[in-house]
């Protein structure tokens, strides 16, 4: 009797192996069979920015409908912790969405491990208002007095320093995206100086940013943030602000963007490979069908693509790292 | 009234009678608050049970119409796509999901009771360090999942054991963080079983091993099994320490133990949750109702034994 029961507990622990591998054998047996049609094998990790990472998922989507033998994957561990992956030589790429740090970098050379970071995309926010607000240019210091966590701010003749003539008096209504917004996450970073601070009596119209666009067209007072997408594709019905980091007012076009003078609401996204992960075939091939397919891919993802001196740049940073 | 009746009732009901003046003397006054204190309370316990079941009701019926265009076929055999949402899957965070479990079940159950049993058989309580691993152990069910990540970066990923970011140091890393539940519920039922069987069984020549075996464990093995219960839900659910000993947000290729990345079902239900388009968050509502489905199919083998055994050891 009491052997029996005990042959069932032993079951319990000896069933979850064959389960398991019952799973894996099929799934191993899919891959088996599509191997055959390329040459190309090998495999990538890619690690870090959870903006960029949609980004290379799409990429390495793609590239492995070409190539069925290489297995890319992507993590979004953060523009930070992916780095300090890739300078231990756990990863073969990074996904940034800033520029390597120079602590960042000493970690990289402590490990003898070289890299080049490759911009595989722009990226940009817009302020926009009513087409009837006389209002051109906004500082990013005016901005965030309206946008930073316990602002007073809350008719637009409060703002220190806006001309805004007969608007003064009038009630500044806020929208913006929701807290899981990749969107609210950079635009609070760069006009507020930190993610995720921000006053919290603004119009939460969650990830739906057209939701924006409508809102701010049909009331004069209204202001909102959205992606660069997003206010192309709105035409005449909301006004785009030009935004001064400091040096002049610059307006949000795609030439401001890509050449980066639109600051601090424009950037680029890049990714960065080690030399390491370069010597592999498979590596270098992914590198150059990035910026190669960069206007499909970033159109998938909904990013602002390379110009052509970007791809230009990219593709020549590629061969200087194989070579 | 009972005692102007009594000449000589027996002594114990002239006790309780008394008693009972006492009482009414006393509360009497306040037997209308006793009332409503009763109904309050009963309300209060039933209002906690109803916002446990509310959160979870809302929870199931919330993914349940938000995923509805997604619960099908393709939900289980299609591997992520961010090109196409709509028709994507979770094959491969299944199969993550799968291995990473199975390997915290492997690992935890003969860990987790052999540690009760010392505890609770073996150890001389009256020794510090035995007291100061039972503390230590009711304190490590405390701490946050993400501390427990960063420790499985640093010793199981990298440092001495150095399994680099597959799927079996993810399985360490959640058996590490659910283990002192195991241990407390594996106790706290080794505990309950009659001291009085122990003793029996030694009186009949059985030597401690063979009681431990065959008198001890199977009547505690539900409480064991309520345990195991417990931390698999706990485990399967975990994202942020994952995220940390390489569970990645997109693998196309199906997973194995030891080596090559995997991803597991939480991690890709909250990436997708955060994706700005309609169909991603769709895929993450869906997602929850995969890995409720998951879990249950998981446990429900644990279940039906604990039910088992339960009814066995009330006959």
């Amino acid at each position: 009797m009491i052997s029996k029961k005990w042959l069932q507990v032993a079951g319990v622990a000896g069933a979850v192996p064959f389960i398991l591998t019952a799973c894996g054998g099929n799934g191993d047996g899919g891959d088996g069979g599509s191997d055959g049609g390329s040459e190309l094998s090998g495999t990538i990790s890619i690690d870090g920015s959870s903006t960029v990472g949609p980004l290379s998922e799409v990429a390495a989507e793609m590239f492995m409908e070409e190539n069925p033998g290489v297995q890319v994957s992507v993590a979004q561990s953060g523009t930070g912790g992916g780095f300090e992956k890739f300078c231990n030589g756990e990863t073969d790429m990074n996904d940034a969405s800033r520029e390597i740090k120079d602590e960042e970098i000493a970690a990289c050379e402590g490990n003898d491990i070289s890299f080049e970071s490759v911009q595989v995309a722009n990226d940009a926010l817009a302020i926009v208002v009513n087409p009837d607000n006389p209002l051109e240019c906004i500082t990013v210091d005016q901005a965030s007095q309206i946008w930073n966590e316990g602002s007073t701010v809350s008719t637009w003749g409060d703002v220190d320093g806006l001309d805004v003539g007969d608007l003064a008096d009038e009630d500044i209504t806020l929208y913006g995206p929701g807290s899981s917004s990749g969107t609210f996450d950079y635009f609070t970073d760069a006009i507020n100086g930190e993610e995720g601070v921000i006053r919290n009596d603004y119009t939460d119209i969650g990830e739906d940013d057209q939701a924006a666009v409508v809102g701010v067209e049909g009331d004069a007072g209204a202001m909102a943030y959205i992606p660069y997408s997003y206010f192309t594709e709105a035409g005449d019905a909301v006004k785009p602000l030009q935004i001064d980091g400091g040096e002049g007012c610059v307006e949000p076009s795609l030439e401001n963007v890509q050449n980066g003078s639109y600051a601090p609401l424009g950037r680029g996204l890049f990714v960065y490979a080690s030399d390491v992960a370069l010597q592999e075939q498979a590596a270098v091939d992914f590198m150059n069908f990035y910026i190669e397919n960069s206007d499909q891919i970033t159109e998938t993802a909904g990013f602002v693509p390379l110009t052509e001196e970007q791809k230009a740049a990219a593709t020549e940073q590629i061969e200087s790292l194989t070579s | 009234m009972v005692i102007d009746k009594g000449k000589r009732p027996q002594r114990s009901r002239l006790a309780v009678a008394g008693a009972r003046a006492a009482t009414d003397s006393i509360f009497t006054t306040s037997s209308r608050g006793d009332r409503v204190g009763n109904v309050l309370f009963r309300a209060l316990l039933l209002l906690g049970m109803g916002v446990a079941l509310l959160g979870l009701a809302s929870i199931i019926i919330w993914s349940l119409v938000e995923g509805a265009p997604r619960l099908d076929g393709q939900l289980i055999t299609e591997g992520p796509s961010s090109i196409t949402p709509e028709s994507a899957g979770y094959r491969t965070a299944i199969l993550g999901t799968l291995w990473v479990i199975g390997g915290v079940v492997l690992f935890i159950v003969p860990v987790g009771v052999g540690a009760a049993i010392y505890l609770e058989e073996y150890a001389d309580k009256t020794r510090w360090w035995n007291r100061a691993i039972e503390v230590n152990i009711q304190n490590l069910a405390a701490v946050p999942s993400i501390v427990f990540g960063i420790l499985g970066l640093a010793f199981i990923v990298r440092g001495p054991l150095s399994l680099g970011f597959v799927a079996a140091a993810g399985s360490l890393t959640l058996s590490l963080l659910v283990l002192p539940t195991v241990i407390l519920a594996a106790r706290e039922a080794i505990k309950a079983v009659p001291n009085s069987t122990r003793l029996g069984s030694l009186g009949l020549g059985a030597t401690k091993w063979q009681t431990i075996w065959h008198h001890v464990l199977p009547g505690a093995l539900p409480g064991i099994l309520t345990g195991l219960i417990l931390s698999v839900s706990r485990a399967i659910g975990e994202s942020a320490p994952l995220l940390l000993v390489g569970a990645v947000t997109f693998v196309t290729f199906d997973p194995s133990f030891l080596e090559g990345q995997y991803s597991v079902l939480p991690v890709q239900i909250y990436n997708y949750a955060g994706r700005p388009q309609e169909e991603f968050r769709v895929l993450a509502a869906a997602g929850v109702i995969l890995m409720l489905a998951v879990l249950l199919t998981m446990n429900s083998f644990a279940i039906w034994l604990r039910n088992h055994y339960e009814n066995k050891n009330v006959r």
